[in-house]
C-alpha cells in the first residue's frame, strides 16, 4: 500500500501533469503545422491588437451583450472558471505538498476559505448539471460525454472536500482524490476540456476577423 | 400584427421544391461519403476541427439567433443545435448520412440561418457558426441538391456574370434609356461607359437594372450634382452580387470577383463605388477576393454609405430641406458586423432627417432582416416559414414606431417588404439613396464649378 501511495504521489504526478503540459502542446504543435499548411491566411488577418482587444473584452465579467442576456448562468460559470484555478492553486494542504518536494512556497487562502471556495465549485458544477437536464436549448446540445466531463471535475473537489473534513476513511478519500485530480489533468489534452488552450485562438482569430478586415467589435 | 400563432415553421422533413428533391434521388451513398468527407477533410482542416471540439455546449449562442428567438426558443434552431444537426453528425458518420438526413441539412444550412454572424459575437469563443452553415452548403453544392431557385441564380452567374440573366446588350440599352430620362431634366448628364482613367468605378446589383432601373437613375442625377468623374463598364464584370458564394459555389465565387476587379483594372479607375447592397460588399471585400488570392481587395472599395457621407461632408453634394418623417434605420449585416458602417450611416441619416429613431438592438447587434445569406434567394417555395422566422424583426420594427425605415441593402429591402406586408406593419421601406434624392439640391453642374 505504501508503495503505491508513494507512486501515486510521486511519479504519477509527474506523469500526469506531463500529459497534461505536453498533450496541450502536441496538440497545439499540431493545430498550429496543419493551420500552416491549408490555412495560413488565418495568419494574413490576425493581429496581435485586435487578438488582445477581444480576449481582453471577454474577460471583463459581463461585458460582453450575451453575458448579460444570461446574467445567473455567465455569473456562476464565470467564478467557477476563477476559482477552478485558484483553489487548487492557493490551497494551504497542496503547497504544503509542494514545498516538501521542491523548497518553494507562496502565500495561501486561509483553510476555511479554500472550504467555502471548494463548496462553490462543488455548487457550480451541480447547477451545470442540472442545466444540461432542464434548459431546453442546452439540453438540446448536451450528450452522455457532457455529464462525464462534469462528474470528473468534480470528483477532484468533492473528495478533496470530504478527504479535508476527515468525515470517513480517510485514506482511502485521499487516495481516491488524488487519482481523481490525475485523471483530471490527464483528460484534459484528450477531451473538451482542451478549450482552455484553443478558446483564446479561436476568440483571437474571431476578434482579428471582425476588428481587423471588419472594423466592427466581436462582443 | 398577423396571429402566426397557428403557423409553425415546416417540420423538417417535409418534402423541398424540385431540384433538391431530384438531387437527393440522383444521389447513391457512395457519392454521398464521398462528397461530405472530401469538403470536411480535404477542403477544412484545423479551423474546423477547433470549431467542433472547442463548442462546451453551453448555449450562449442560442439568444442570438433570431431563428431561434422567432420560434419561440425552439431548441433546433439554436446555432450549436444548427451545427449539431449537420456537422457534427456529419463528422461521427464519417459522412454516411442519410438522404432524409441531407434533405434535412439543406433546409437548415439554407433556410434556417441567415449567415449573419451575430451567433459569433455571443458565442464566448468566438467560434463561426456562419462557417460551418457555408460548409454544409458546399456539401450541398457538391451533392448537386441546391434549392431552385438560387441554384438558377448561381446559374445566371455562371452563364452571364450576372444575377439575372442580363443579357449585354439589355445592361447597355438600360443605362443609356436612364441617361435620356436623366438628361431631360438635368443638361450634360451622363452615365459615362468605360471611360478610362475615371474616378470611380459604380458598381451596381444585377437586380438594378433588371426592375429597379430608377435606382441607376438616382445614382446618376447624384454623380452629376457632385460633379463626380465617374464611369461604368459595358461588358461583363458590372454586377457586383455573388449568389455562388451563398451556395458553396466557390469556384464560380471566385471568378465572379475576378471578373468584378479585372473589369476595374481594365478601366484603370482610382476607386470602386458599390450602390447599397450588403452581400455584394461582402462578396468582394472578404469572400470571393481570397479565393483568387487576394488577401484584401485589390481596390479601395467604397459602400455607398461611405460615399454619400463623403459626398456630403465635402459638400458636393448638399441637401435642400431635411426630410421630415420619423425614419428608424435597419442596419444590415454585412454592413454592419461586416464593415463597421453603422456609424457613418447614422450619420448620413441625421444629415438628411430631421426625425431619427434607433431601432433595438442596434449596430453590430441587430436582427438580420432574414432575407439575407441567400434564404430569401431560395424563392417563394419557401416564403411563409420565413415570415414565420422572422417574427422578432417584425417586433423589433414596430417598436420603433417609425413611419419610415431605412434601410441601406437590396436584400434587407426586399426581406423587410415582406415582413412589413406580412405582418401588416404600418411602414415604408426606402434605401438611403432614396432619401438623399428625395433631399437634396438637385442642381445641373457646371464644369468649372
Amino acid at each position: 500500500m505504501n508503495a503505491f501511495i508513494d507512486f501515486i504521489m510521486g511519479p504519477m504526478v509527474w506523469i500526469s501533469f506531463i500529459i497534461f503540459i505536453g498533450g496541450l502542446g502536441v496538440r497545439a504543435a499540431g493545430f498550429f503545422r496543419e493551420i500552416k499548411q491549408k490555412e495560413s491566411y488565418i495568419f494574413s488577418y490576425m493581429t496581435l491588437y485586435h487578438s488582445l482587444r477581444s480576449i481582453g473584452a471577454w474577460l471583463v465579467t459581463f461585458f460582453p451583450v450575451s453575458t448579460r442576456q444570461k446574467p445567473f448562468f455567465y455569473g456562476i460559470s464565470y467564478l467557477f472558471h476563477l476559482l477552478l484555478f485558484a483553489v487548487p492553486i492557493f490551497l494551504s494542504g497542496h503547497v504544503i505538498l509542494v514545498q516538501e518536494a521542491f523548497n518553494i512556497s507562496w502565500p495561501v487562502f486561509n483553510d476555511h476559505i479554500a472550504d467555502t471556495l471548494t463548496v462553490l465549485v462543488i455548487a457550480s458544477l451541480i447547477f451545470f448539471w442540472g442545466r444540461r437536464m432542464v434548459v431546453p436549448d442546452v439540453k438540446f446540445l448536451t450528450s452522455p460525454t457532457d455529464f462525464v466531463l462534469i462528474a470528473v471535475v468534480l470528483l477532484p473537489f468533492l473528495t478533496g472536500f470530504l478527504a479535508y473534513h476527515q468525515f470517513f476513511a480517510y485514506r482511502l478519500v485521499m487516495i481516491v482524490h488524488i487519482l481523481c485530480g490525475e485523471l483530471m489533468l490527464i483528460m484534459i489534452p484528450f477531451s473538451r476540456f482542451s478549450h482552455m488552450m484553443f478558446a483564446p485562438f479561436t476568440r483571437a482569430y474571431t476578434g482579428s476577423e471582425f476588428g481587423n478586415v471588419r472594423h466592427a467589435r466581436d462582443w | 400584427m398577423q396571429d402566426t400563432s397557428q403557423m409553425e415553421t415546416k417540420q423538417q422533413d417535409e418534402k423541398m421544391d424540385p431540384a433538391v428533391e431530384g438531387g437527393l434521388e440522383r444521389l447513391t451513398q457512395e457519392k454521398i461519403v464521398k462528397g461530405i468527407n472530401q469538403v470536411l477533410h480535404e477542403e477544412s482542416g484545423a479551423r474546423l476541427k477547433a470549431y467542433v471540439q472547442t463548442c462546451m455546449r453551453c448555449g450562449l449562442c442560442s439568444d442570438a439567433c433570431s431563428y431561434f428567438l422567432s420560434n419561440d426558443k425552439n431548441p433546433r434552431f439554436s446555432p450549436a443545435a444548427k451545427v449539431k444537426q449537420t456537422i457534427w453528425e456529419m463528422l461521427e458518420k464519417k459522412g454516411n448520412v442519410s438522404k432524409d438526413f441531407l434533405r434535412r441539412a439543406v433546409r437548415i444550412a439554407h433556410l434556417e440561418c441567415n449567415v449573419c454572424r451575430r451567433c459569433s459575437m455571443y458565442c464566448p469563443f468566438g467560434i463561426d457558426i456562419a462557417y460551418m452553415m457555408l460548409l454544409v452548403r458546399r456539401i450541398c453544392h457538391k451533392l448537386e441538391i441546391t434549392p431552385q431557385y438560387i441554384q438558377d441564380t448561381v446559374n445566371s452567374h455562371s452563364a452571364t456574370l450576372n444575377q439575372m440573366w442580363v443579357k449585354e446588350d439589355e445592361w447597355i440599352d438600360t443605362l443609356q434609356w436612364q441617361e435620356e430620362d436623366g438628361r431631360d431634366e438635368f443638361e450634360n448628364l451622363r452615365i459615362p461607359l468605360d471611360k478610362r482613367g475615371a474616378d470611380i468605378m459604380y458598381s451596381v446589383i444585377a437586380p438594378e437594372p433588371k426592375f429597379q432601373a430608377g435606382l441607376i437613375y438616382q445614382a446618376a442625377v447624384m454623380m452629376h450634382a457632385a460633379g463626380v468623374n465617374w464611369t461604368m463598364p459595358s461588358r461583363p464584370g458590372w454586377d457586383n452580387s455573388n449568389m455562388a458564394m451563398y451556395t458553396g459555389d466557390n469556384e464560380i465565387s471566385g471568378r465572379i470577383t475576378r471578373t468584378f476587379y479585372e473589369a476595374a483594372a481594365d478601366l484603370n479607375v482610382k476607386r470602386i463605388v458599390m450602390g447599397e447592397c450588403g452581400h455584394a460588399f461582402r462578396s468582394i471585400y472578404d469572400v470571393g477576393n481570397r479565393w483568387v488570392s487576394w488577401a484584401m481587395p485589390p481596390f479601395e472599395v467604397v459602400h455607398a454609405i461611405a460615399f454619400y457621407h463623403e459626398l456630403l461632408t465635402s459638400g458636393r453634394l448638399t441637401i435642400k430641406e431635411k426630410f421630415t418623417e420619423k425614419v428608424t434605420l435597419h442596419d444590415p449585416c454585412n454592413v454592419s458586423r461586416g464593415r463597421g458602417l453603422h456609424d457613418l450611416a447614422r450619420e448620413v441619416v441625421k444629415m438628411t432627417c430631421s426625425d431619427f429613431v434607433e431601432m433595438t438592438p442596434n449596430r453590430e447587434h441587430n436582427y438580420c432582416c432574414g432575407a439575407g445569406g441567400g434564404v430569401i434567394n431560395c424563392g417563394p417555395p419557401y416564403k411563409t416559414e420565413r415570415m414565420v422566422n422572422n417574427r422578432v424583426k417584425a417586433e423589433q420594427l414596430k417598436a420603433t414606431g417609425a413611419k419610415v425605415l431605412i434601410a441601406p441593402c437590396h436584400n434587407c429591402h426586399s426581406g423587410l417588404e415582406d415582413i412589413i406586408h406580412h405582418y401588416k406593419l404600418d411602414m415604408d421601406v426606402k434605401f438611403l439613396g432614396d432619401i438623399i434624392f428625395e433631399t437634396m439640391d438637385k442642381k445641373v453642374y457646371v464644369p468649372g464649378e
